[in-house]
């Protein structure tokens, strides 16, 4: 037993936050950071916040992660921090000369009152930022939401890069979320597919997949450009994937530029992906390419393959929210019941849609946002699953409790490859799937004794 | 392998001036002080290097924080003290599991080393303040989990809203009685690097929990191993060879450790320091309270290890121990030397480079001697000078402004349970024959003239160093790792041992030999170029008959 001192009595707890299922804002805003071509994204706070989010991404993506930090003393947190910051950008463009730099705050930071705008506008008429490059940031204090909101205020911030314009230029913005690299190139491949031009914002393809060629670039190929932000206010539309990752931006360029947007969910799994499918041709104003409805016919076919080992199987889910939202959706869509559903974010409309998605189901789902994995593993004490799905943190419930475990999501620490196969789309669902029946024929082949042993199944 | 061809020879000097050339010049001036070329032992004034300073802001730099130092490296391997962060979710939830400290729960079963306590302070304990929540938190564990003691520390939002987390600890201690409740004033932006935290982890346990267990220990041979934090399993070889020994382990400060052996350091009759820089400051102050003298010792390498055995084995002076002692050396060391000398057949006069945090970038190039490759360059993220320079230093190093605010306990000999270990003609008797207690003489002397000694290494600096001197192998941590292999030069991570160790001892060793065989030996550096980037003048076209 790894987590021994996890009772199965429920008591509740106010104040003290056992295994979260979230970690803080400017990890997010760092990886949404490093989706901008020649970009650095920077910690404004004391460097230890850096170091540690650098670590996490690094331990996901086996991949470098840079990122710069203000490096505040026990000085700068009493009266500011604004001579760091602007020792940091002239010392940035100086030595790493990026093209960007985003910069997010911390709770130190922000518990201290540090006026980002302010610092940026002193440092540009202090001519510490070189011509033609940019600063820009996002307060991100860490006491409020999770990792996920930190996500959502740097891709804010980004749009808010957009400059006004009559001209629209016929491109579509897309907000991916919060997605794998891999992701992100197959959404392009997908909206290439069926004719839609588009802006994609984050786009960490290219950036945190990169090959190894003995040359190292600290700042990539991909990434979406400063000039496509600033051209994002001409765009036709607005495509936002994910309510709590990519809607905030999504809605303030409708507001501020004009331009309309339209917020589905991520497209992982079957209906999630019709929708959003359904929605770039009505955006291209085209018909669906055959060779799209024949992907989506293999993961039908599939799923009926493999329904049988799938009707009714219990899970326990934990996660982001934009991601379980489609998740439990596509669970459901083949008859799996996800019954204990979890995410360390906060946010009430969460909930609500976790039980419209599961209303049909024949047990009843608990779920929690703000919760924490604590929780969720007396829940499992107390009835058990079949399979558990989340981040590599989920190993130990896995273990203690030999449940089949899906690693999925972020960050998943202690498996390798995940950067470069996609989970959204009718590809991404077909790989689920693999992944998912592998595991619970895996279990039934080692559990199985050996008259029921089967070759065929 | 054709991107390892060594042409240029360069002399350091040149590097040096290389490393600095892109700086502004603040910058420059300030990084001239950290970057020195050593003289070794030949010099009679050797250079001095500038240590434990402030980090430039926007350099890239490898370091953490002082909460990473004191939690996440002191406090955190102890298995059965609940450790909760005051603080927002991020910082306790970076440090669960994250390094490789590793823990058997033990006969008892108490192991809350999977687990991961936090405050999740929100933005109206930023504004109320956060201290009815910890307290709320505090009751939570305690009614949950019944543990000997609870730990809080201290995040970087907590010392500036004021939460005064010591006397929250303090009513809590007080109430539960059974439990014992300290806290960490250990802040992010205190210090200028995870130092700071080691210091402060340091002050706290040696006050709250050090020497609370007076029951007698009757074993033998007593000692604490300082400063050993068992990861990849190190704690666990160096106590397999101990035991074998019959060298009895009171204490490790504090890999695998446990509340008891915290609270009965103090029966112990010597200190082995493994790592200097994080635990120096309990060596010195078991020695002022409770005359334990201390020994600087270092279990990586199998020559460290028979060298640090018998230097334990010298101290008690018992011809039974001794003997032990050179019966265990003789029975592990013929294993551990078939195989180097296997390995040195491949890994002879490679090079290899280690920037580590506090101490490794010393104690490592014991093993890489041992295969026969040579450190060009080397450095720690936050060592101070006595790691550099050895600890003869100490008295010229001014304390600067940063690091000021770090308290230094005022420890006195304690009237009921002071006792000198040996009589002062003992002492002198042993320091006659060459012994050398409280001592240590850094990184520098064990480095070659005119090798390259970095403190606080940035990400620029490491990139053009692999570039200008090619090395064969580089060590330093995850930050690092996929960059610098980008460019095609194998790396080893020094501080999670890229999930393998254990490296200490003399099975450590082993481990070490081939894991290195295996990455100077990879062909997956010869993979880089593909057929047609490395021939691609089209010379003919293909024919099909």
């Amino acid at each position: 037993m790894l987590l021994r001192h996890t009772p199965t009595e429920i008591k509740e707890r106010k104040s003290l936050v056992v295994n979260p299922a979230k970690t803080c804002q400017p990890i997010g805003a760092m990886y949404a950071a490093l989706g901008i071509k020649g970009c650095l994204p920077h910690s404004h706070g004391s460097q230890g916040c850096c170091a540690y989010h650098r670590s996490m991404l690094t331990r996901h993506y086996k991949e470098p992660v840079s990122a710069a930090t203000s490096s505040f003393t026990e000085g700068a947190s009493v009266f500011g921090g604004q001579a760091n910051l602007i020792q940091a950008i002239n010392n940035i463009f100086t030595v790493y000369e990026p093209e960007v730099i985003a910069v997010h705050t911390t709770c130190l930071s922000e518990t201290i009152g540090d006026d980002l705008k302010q610092i940026v506008t002193k440092a540009t008429k202090d001519g510490k930022i070189p011509e033609g490059k940019t600063v820009f940031g996002a307060p991100t204090p860490s006491y409020v939401g999770s990792h996920v909101t930190g996500f959502s205020n740097m891709v804010k911030a980004m749009a808010q890069l957009a400059e006004p314009s009559s001209e629209k230029n016929g491109k579509v913005n897309i907000i991916p979320g919060w997605v794998e690299p891999c992701d992100m190139e197959e959404i392009k491949r997908l909206c290439s597919m069926i004719g839609v031009d588009t802006t994609m914002f984050p786009d960490t393809s290219g950036v945190l997949n990169g090959p190894l060629s003995g040359e190292y670039k600290m700042f990539p190929d991909g990434g979406v450009t400063i000039k496509e932000l600033k051209e994002s206010g001409q765009a036709t539309g607005t495509i936002a994937l994910g309510e709590w990752c990519s809607a905030d931006a999504a809605r303030w360029l409708d507001s501020k530029h004009k331009v309309p947007c339209t917020v589905l969910d991520m497209p992982f799994g079957l209906k999630a992906t019709d929708r959003f499918i359904d929605v770039l041709r009505t955006v291209a104003g085209v018909s669906i390419p055959d060779s799209i409805s024949y992907e989506r016919g293999q993961l039908v076919d599939l799923i009926s393959d493999m329904h049988q080992y799938f009707y009714g199987k219990k899970v326990a889910i934990f996660g982001d929210p934009d991601q379980l939202i489609s998740m439990v959706e596509f669970l459901r869509s083949i008859d799996m019941c996800p019954v204990y559903v979890v995410t360390g974010t906060p946010g009430k409309k969460f909930e609500k849609r976790i039980k419209e998605l599961t209303a049909d189901m024949p047990y009843e789902c608990k779920v929690k946002a703000k919760g924490d994995m604590f929780l969720m593993h007396q829940w499992i004490k107390n009835e058990p699953v079949d399979l558990l799905m989340g981040n590599s943190y989920g190993k130990y419930i896995a273990r203690d409790e030999d449940i089949p475990f899906l690693r999925w999501g972020f960050p998943i620490t202690d498996r390798q490859g995940h950067q470069y196969f996609p989970t959204v789309g009718y590809k991404g669902g077909l790989r689920l799937l693999e992944k998912i029946l592998g595991l619970l024929l895996d279990r039934k082949d080692r559990d199985s004794p050996e008259e029921t042993f089967e070759l065929v199944l | 392998m054709s991107s390892k061809t060594k042409v240029v020879q360069w002399d350091p000097a040149d590097i040096k001036d290389e490393l600095l050339k892109k700086y502004p010049p603040k910058v420059a001036r300030k990084r001239a002080k950290q970057i020195m070329i050593n003289e070794a032992t030949e010099s009679e004034a050797p250079p001095e290097i500038v240590a434990n300073v402030r980090t430039i802001p926007g350099i890239i730099t490898m370091r953490g924080c002082t909460y990473a130092g004191c939690k996440g490296v002191i406090m955190g391997p102890t298995r059965d003290i609940v450790n909760i962060t005051h603080g927002p979710i991020g910082c306790g939830f970076y440090s669960w599991l994250t390094r490789r400290n590793q823990t058997s729960a033990g006969p008892d079963g108490e192991n809350y080393m999977p687990y991961c306590f936090s405050t999740d302070m929100q933005d109206q304990d930023i504004i109320f303040g956060g201290e009815k929540k910890l307290e709320a938190a505090i009751q939570e564990a305690y009614d949950l989990f019944h543990p000997k003691g609870i730990c809080i520390f201290s995040t970087c939002p907590v010392g500036l809203i004021g939460d005064d987390v010591h006397a929250v600890a303090k009513k809590m201690r007080e109430k539960f009685g059974d439990c014992n409740v300290f806290a960490f004033s250990c802040e992010g932006y205190k210090g200028v690097s995870q130092s700071a935290g080691h210091h402060i982890a340091n002050n706290e346990v040696f006050t709250h929990l050090v020497g609370t267990n007076e029951e007698p220990r009757k074993e033998e041979y007593k000692i604490n191993l300082l400063g050993e934090y068992n990861i990849g399993g190190d704690g666990f070889e160096i106590d397999r060879v101990l035991k074998k020994c019959g060298i009895t382990n009171i204490a490790t400060f504090s890999g695998n450790s446990t509340y008891d052996q915290f609270a009965s350091a103090q029966h112990a009759d010597l200190s082995c320091v493994m790592c200097h820089r994080s635990i120096n400051y309990v060596a010195d102050m078991l020695e002022t309270k409770y005359g334990i003298p201390w020994i600087k010792v270092n279990f990586i390498g199998a020559e460290a290890t028979a060298k640090s055995l018998r230097k334990i084995g010298e101290y008690f002076g018992d011809k039974k121990l001794i003997d032990k002692i050179e019966a265990v050396i003789a029975e592990e060391l013929p294993e551990v030397e078939a195989i180097a000398k296997d390995v040195r057949s491949r890994t002879e006069g490679k090079t290899a480079m280690l920037f580590v945090g506090g101490s490794r970038a010393h104690h490592y190039q014991e093993l890489f001697n041992e295969m026969g490759m040579k450190t060009l360059s080397a450095g720690y993220e936050f060592g101070h000078r006595d790691d550099y320079e050895g600890r003869r230093v100490i008295p010229d190093i001014k304390v600067d402004a940063d690091s000021r605010n770090i308290e230094e306990l005022d420890v006195e000999a304690d009237e009921k349970y002071y006792k000198p270990r040996k009589t002062p003609e003992e002492i002198k008797a042993l320091e006659d024959a060459g012994y050398e207690f409280k001592h240590y003489d850094g990184l520098n002397p064990d480095m070659d003239k005119g090798s390259i000694i970095i403190d606080d290494l940035n990400q620029y600096e490491a990139e053009k160093l692999v570039e200008l001197l090619k090395p064969d192998l580089f060590c330093a941590g995850i930050k690092e790792k996929y960059s610098i292999q980008k460019l095609g030069v194998p790396m080893k991570q020094l501080h999670s041992y890229d999930s393998g160790g254990p490296y200490a001892g003399f099975k450590g060793a082993i481990n070490f030999y081939k894991e290195i065989d295996r990455l100077v030996g990879s062909k997956v550096w010869s993979y880089m170029k593909a057929p047609w980037q490395e021939n691609p003048e089209l010379t003919a076209t293909f024919v099909w008959e």
